[in-house]
Formats: C-alpha cells, structure tokens, sequence
C-alpha cells in the first residue's frame, strides 16, 4: 500500500462540518436571485420556458436491464417528489432544506429517458441525443463503469452535467475523473478497504486467494483493490485469471482453483457472470472442501440484492460490499424504502437508491447555486458535506467528485424470511477507514486531474 | 496431466451442449436445407420450459402471517405451495424439487408444437429464397423470442437447480487413483454427458432404424426421387424441424441447473454452434457431434492458466482458430460431404 492516506484531514473535516451546519440552517445560495435570470443563459440547453428536462439514461436492454428498470423507477419517483409530488420520501430527511417540492428553481422538472443497452457506444449515443433533441441539462444513469466513464467524457466535451448511477469502478473518479462528473456510487477501492479487515477477521490471516476477474475496466480496478487489501492483511494471492466478459460457463476456470493451493476465491464479477461464477463453483463442491486445513472460502467484492435474487440459495454466508441496503434502519432509508416500496410494491435496490440520491443532489446544487450553469452546480456540489440520504454523514470531495462515506460489507442470509431478504449487513465501515489520497496510485496518480468544468456555451 | 484430464471432463459437458445444439442444426440443413439461426432460441426456449415448469410446482397460496411484518411494517404474506398442501410438505417439496428432470416431459410437447409452428408458420416461406434471406429471417425470429422471455422473465438470470441429490460433486480423481481434490466432477455435469449420449443414439438410432427415418435419410440424399415415388417428404421434413426443434428444448432443459437461465443465453451457444457444424463438415450429423465434443474440450483446454499464461487471449478465440485451420487444410469440414452448399 503506497500513497493511501486513510484518515480525512483535519481542514477537510472542519470543512464539510461548516458546510453541513450551515445547509442545516439555510441552505446558501451563490447567486443572488435578481441575478437568476441571467443565470438561465451563457450555457448549453439553459432552460427557458417553465420546466426544465434532465436525461435517464439506464440500460433498459441487454444483461443490465433489470437494474436499469430499477434505476428508472427510482428516477421517476424522484421527478415526482421534486414536482410536490407523493410523500417527498427522503426530501424530508435530507440535510439541505433547498429542496421545496416546487421543482428546479421553480421549473418543474422533467424527463427523457434513453436506453444503454449497456454499451458504450450505444450509450454515448443516446446521451448525445438527449442533449442535442431534447435538450437535456443533465445526464445521469449508468449501470457499468464502461459505459459511466464513456457517457461523462461526452457530458465533458459538450458542457452537460454528468451524475453517474452504478458504477464501482475506480477508474470513474480516478484516472478518468472530469470536472462536469460526480459520482455517490462506492468504489473498487472502498470495497477493499472495507472488506479486507472483516475477511481477515472471519478467515484468518493466513489465506492464499485465488481469483477469477472480468475482463475489463471495472474488473481489474476491483481485483488491484481487494488484493492489495488483503495482502495487506497478510493473505498471499497465488493467481489472478482474467475471464472473457461473455463468459457464461466459468466450470474451466473454477475446476484449477483446487489444484491451486488457494483456500479462498474471489470472483470480481457482477451481474450474470457473478451468477454463473457462483453457482459454478459451488456445483463444483468448492464450499464443501477442506485446503491447508481450513474451510475453502468465496467471496464476492460488489454484491447487489438483484444479482443474489440470481444465484439463489448459492449467496448463503458470502461476504461482499454493498453501496446501500434496504434494510437500513436510519430515517433516510426508511423514507426511501416506504415511498419506493408503497409505489412499486417491492423495496429498492442500491441501483435505484444511488440514482434517486444523485438526482436529489443535483436538483439541491441548482437550488443552492440559484443557476443550472454546470459551473455553478460544480462550485456547489464540490465539498458538499450531508447526511439524511441513507449512507450517514456523505462529503462529495472536491479533487475528484467521488462521495465518500460508510461501506456496507454484507453477507448472504442463511435464512431470508422473504424474497427481499437475502442479504444482512454485518459491519458498517466507517467512512474514514475508506478514505484515500485523491493522488493515489490506484486512482490515476498524480496524472489524474478533472480538468476545468465546461459550460458548452 | 491431472489439469489436462480435468479439462477433458469439463469440455465434456459444454461439448455436449454444442453438439445437441449442432446436431438439430444439421438435421435442419439437411432436411429443409435451411440455416436455422433461431435453434438457440430454441434451446433457450427449452431451458425456460424447466424455469415456467419449476413456477407452476411452486404456484403458492398466499397467507397472511400476522405475527411477522414485511419490509414495509405490514403483515407479512407467506406464500404456502399448493404441491405442500395437496401431497404433504415432504413429498411436496420433493416434486418442486425435481422439476428439471421432470420438464423432459413437459418440454417435449411444448418444443414439438413450437418447431412444427415455426416450420409452417414461417420458414417454409423461405425455402426457396437465398440463404442470406433465411440467416435474415430466423436471425430475427431469434431477437423475437429472446425479447418475449425478457419480457416475461427479465434480465437477470434464474436460478433452476436440480434436484437435491444430484447437486452435489464427487471426486472423480481419487476415483482413477490420484491425489484426492486434483478432479472434481459435479454430479449433475455427468448427468448431462450421459443425457447428451443417450440423445444423440436416440436420433441416430431414429433414423438408421426406422421407417421413417429411412425415407428422411433418403429424402436428403434425393428430395426430388423420393417425392416422385409418392411420399409426401416435405410433412416428414416438418415432423424433423420439429424433432430438431425438441432436441434443442432437451438440451436447454437438462442445461437449465448448470447455468442459471436467462433470456440471452441461445445467442450465447447459436455462433460457436454454427462453427461447431461448419467445422464438422455441412450436413453430417456425425461431424457435428465429434466437432461439438473436439471444440468443447479445446475450449476448454485453452482456458487453463497456464495456458494463457503463454498465449493471453487464446481461449477466446482457439474455436476460431481451430476452425481457420481446418477448414484451410479440409474445406468440407472433418466429415462433410461433396456438394453441400457448393451450388
């Protein structure tokens, strides 16, 4: 481990306190408001009529459309707590009081959606076309770091704000950060930070692990992360194998791991190859084994409740991390989960709380800013320090957009009482055991800058 | 050699599936002379039949538990499977359990009807049209399928495990005298070995031996004599789509435990099966089975890591590869046969 700096600085703390207190009290605005409507021009799709259009874009076909329907619900469900519309879900928990239910800025809010299909081109495609036809003033969704970093490029060059969905890579707001993008979703790097020490604890110190990575972006930042943090525990890696992204049979993969020597397995996988991976290795009996004198182990980095509803009674006592759980028991959890699960009948994913949060933060910044000006939306959400939105006490830092704050490391439920239940949180990370140096090494260095934010004017 | 060994055995199980897939493949091309790109919906559609069989045993009463809340706060609805209810708990949960084994004959039915509607309801209006038209039109029909699962199952995949007793794996290398934990064999990969084995026979011994089968052998090699002689070749052709069409469903079913099903995995198994038959040689169903089982045990050779340790990348591209080579040094395939789409 080089170059983590793992505690928030004092300044930084001080900082976000002042910042929260302050949103508590009135939330502060940047701009006067007889200076608002020369706000509303000088940049790209300023919004001059009485509504205001921001742009969905999940993947609603291809392996990622159930999370993208997912995020999609939670989009609209947010569209209509900012329009004054249902319970005002986490409205009414949320540390700034910006938000009035009024819309933006007094526009009411609305939307185009756009589908991904989980591609990069297709996805680019699609932004571009909220942007150019509808006039879209920000772009937000995303369920893969592929398509995340390739949509925020474009958001960059053309001067739109960019609020990312899922993406867990590190890549988003490391080496691939851009001004005009900010990103709630966790890391690759926060799951090994958060994973590591509970591992170790239920493992022991002494573990060779073996693991199975997707071929890929996401894939590599989260197999660099969980092995530096383990071999920081003291565990050996013996082998890292990269599997093809369409992979759908893992058992060549899996049936080496025994002959290995390794007692434990990490499949850096999501979505159907962490199901497929899964449930092939546990067909190959892995779970049942004995290596080195201990139990064989499995362990999933990122884990989602739609992806364990996939690989069944497979997820039983695997530990993983988690962005957001519904099971949370503080107000802005429970506020969410009843306006979502009242509306749909079904409690949310993390999908679908990361991406109703962004579009709640984006919608405050305007507010405190007074503008929809990417630039002044930048200036307020740099720093930003909240809380009331489901993950505690939250700072967006300003060196690389990434919010910082609690991890959830989760666990298979032995014995799920419903179809929801299939994950339990066993510790909640503290946000300082997380942190990092914006320059470190496995966020781009110090190479890695955001560049200056862009109006599109 | 323990890790080649262990390769073998597990390219036995994904060859199977290649060669059920290119088998029914070939037996539509050599019938209908049509190129089927719709077969792998056809053994997704049958994977599906194993996921709607294992819902419609689980098909629950709902109760409502008021001593328990949902994440909601509100009485907790428990769902009470009739099977449960009419046969006991045991006896029910023994049923849901086995309803892959049990969707062979479920899916049979179901895959018949499909391929005989798809034959007459479609592709017989391409017969006469070029191949790039039929490779159009059965591409399309795929996409058609594959969105209707999607939108009645979702993305995600679903798990359909098998039954209890054959979840589990067995240790084939202490079986053979090696180190103990060198080859590990899931039960359920053997099943479908043998399941594949016994299918394959079937169709063969079907038409090597039957009546039937007989003028279906003879309508190949002369469709135009053997309708002269008054039998109607093209019905017996439609009962082979269909057949061909079942074939896919069994191989979907039994493939449903292995890998969880989901909408997209006919197109998972549709290109590498089609290069299974080129390489087996157009229209030789015995070539295409020993190309289903060769490329599945290379496929999977060529995923050991010590193997991409030399050459990254190869094991996504050695079918490929092998392909090249074989049909630059045998432009018929291993076993094709002169004349076949050489016109």
């Amino acid at each position: 481990m080089t170059g983590s700096n793992k505690t928030i600085g004092r300044r930084g703390l001080l900082k976000g306190g002042a910042a929260l207190g302050a949103a508590g009290l009135a939330a502060p605005t940047f701009f006067t408001h007889s200076a608002r409507a020369e706000m509303h021009s000088g940049y790209l799709n300023a919004p001059t009529g009485k509504s205001v259009t921001l742009g969905f874009n999940v993947p609603q076909s291809g392996p990622y459309a159930d999370e993208g329907a997912d995020e999609l619900r939670a989009y609209k469900l947010a569209v209509e707590h900012l329009n004054g519309g249902g319970d005002g879900g986490m409205m009414n928990t949320f540390s700034s009081k910006a938000l009035t239910g009024n819309g933006i800025l007094g526009k009411k809010v609305e939307y185009v959606t756009g589908d991904t299909q989980t591609k990069s081109d297709a996805a680019r495609a699609s932004a571009k076309s909220m942007i150019e036809k509808d006039g879209a003033v920000m772009i937000t969704g995303g369920s893969s770091s592929g398509v995340a970093v390739a949509v925020q490029a474009l958001c960059q060059e053309t001067g739109i704000m960019f609020m990312a969905g899922l993406t867990h890579s590190n890549d988003t707001t490391g080496k691939d950060r851009k001004a005009n993008g900010f990103r709630h979703f966790f890391n690759s790097y926060m799951s090994g930070a958060a994973l590591a020490p509970v591992l170790a604890n239920a493992y022991g110190k002494d573990r060779k692990a073996y693991h199975l990575t997707a071929d890929y972006n996401w894939g590599y930042t989260t197999e660099e992360a969980v092995t530096q943090a383990t071999e920081g525990m003291g565990w050996e890696t013996v082998n890292t194998v990269k599997t093809p992204l369409t992979q759908t049979d893992f058992s060549s993969y899996i049936a080496p791991v025994l002959q290995s020597g390794a007692d434990v397995l990490v499949l850096n996988h999501y979505g159907g190859n962490m199901v497929n991976s899964l449930t092939n290795a546990v067909q190959f009996g892995l779970r049942d084994k004995q290596v080195n004198g201990k139990n064989f182990e499995i362990v999933v980095p990122l884990y989602s409740r739609l992806m364990a509803k996939g690989a069944g009674a497979n997820v039983k006592g695997i530990f993983g991390s988690t962005n957001w759980h519904w099971s949370l028991q503080d107000e802005g959890s429970k506020a969410f989960v009843k306006s979502f699960g009242t509306k749909y009948g079904f409690p949310p994913s993390q999908a679908a709380h990361t991406t109703y949060v962004q579009t709640l933060l984006y919608a405050d910044a305007c507010e405190r800013a007074g503008t929809f000006n990417p630039c002044g939306v930048v200036e307020a959400l740099e720093g930003f320090f909240f809380s009331g939105l489901g993950n505690g006490p939250t700072i967006y830092r300003k060196e690389d957009h990434q919010c910082f704050k609690d991890v959830l490391v989760v666990k298979g439920k032995e014995n799920p009482e419903s179809e929801f239940d299939l994950l339990e949180v066993v510790e909640v990370t503290p946000m300082s055991k997380v942190w990092y140096s914006p320059d470190h090494p496995q966020m781009g260095g110090a190479d890695a800058t955001l560049g200056t934010c862009n109006t599109g004017a | 050699m323990d890790a080649i060994l262990l390769q073998i055995l597990n390219g036995l199980d994904k060859g199977s599936a290649y060669a059920l897939i290119a088998l029914g493949l070939t037996l539509i091309f050599g019938t209908l002379g049509v190129v089927n790109f719709a077969h792998g919906a056809l053994f997704m559609i049958g994977a599906f039949c194993a996921v709607v069989l294992s819902r419609l045993l689980s098909f629950s009463k709902t109760v409502i538990d008021e001593t328990r809340t949902d994440f909601l706060g509100n009485p907790l609805k428990v769902d009470l499977p009739y099977m449960h209810q009419w046969f006991g708990e045991a006896a029910g949960q023994t049923i849901i359990d086995w309803s892959v084994p049990l969707a062979i004959l479920f899916s049979i039915p179901i895959m018949f009807a499909i391929g005989y509607a798809m034959e007459r309801g479609l592709i017989r209006h391409f017969y006469k049209r070029p191949h790039a038209d039929q490779i159009l039109v059965t591409f399309g029909l795929a996409i058609v399928l594959q969105e209707i699962v999607k939108y009645f199952f979702g993305a995600n995949p679903i798990q359909t495990p098998a039954p209890p007793a054959f979840t589990g794996s067995f240790d084939f290398g202490a079986l053979v005298g090696l180190d103990p934990n060198t080859i590990i064999y899931p039960y359920w990969r053997l099943i479908y070995f043998s399941f594949a084995v016994v299918i394959i026979s079937a169709v063969f011994a079907f038409l090597r031996f039957t009546t039937f089968g007989m003028v279906v052998r003879a309508g190949m090699a002369d469709r135009e004599t053997v309708g002269l002689l008054g039998i109607d070749i093209d019905k017996r052709f439609t009962l082979m789509f269909a057949l061909a069409a079942c074939v896919a469903g069994l191989a979907g079913v039994m493939y449903a435990p292995i890998n969880a099903p989901n909408y997209h995995m006919g197109m998972d198994f549709l290109v590498l099966s089609f290069v299974v038959v080129v390489v087996g040689g157009m229209g030789s169903m015995a070539g295409a089975v020993l190309a289903g089982f060769l490329l599945g045990i290379l496929e999977s050779i060529a995923s050991m890591s010590q193997v991409i340790d030399y050459l990254p990348g190869i094991n996504q591209i050695v079918i490929y590869l092998v392909a090249i080579i074989i049909l630059l040094t045998r432009p018929r395939g291993l076993m094709g046969r002169k004349g076949v789409m050489e016109d």
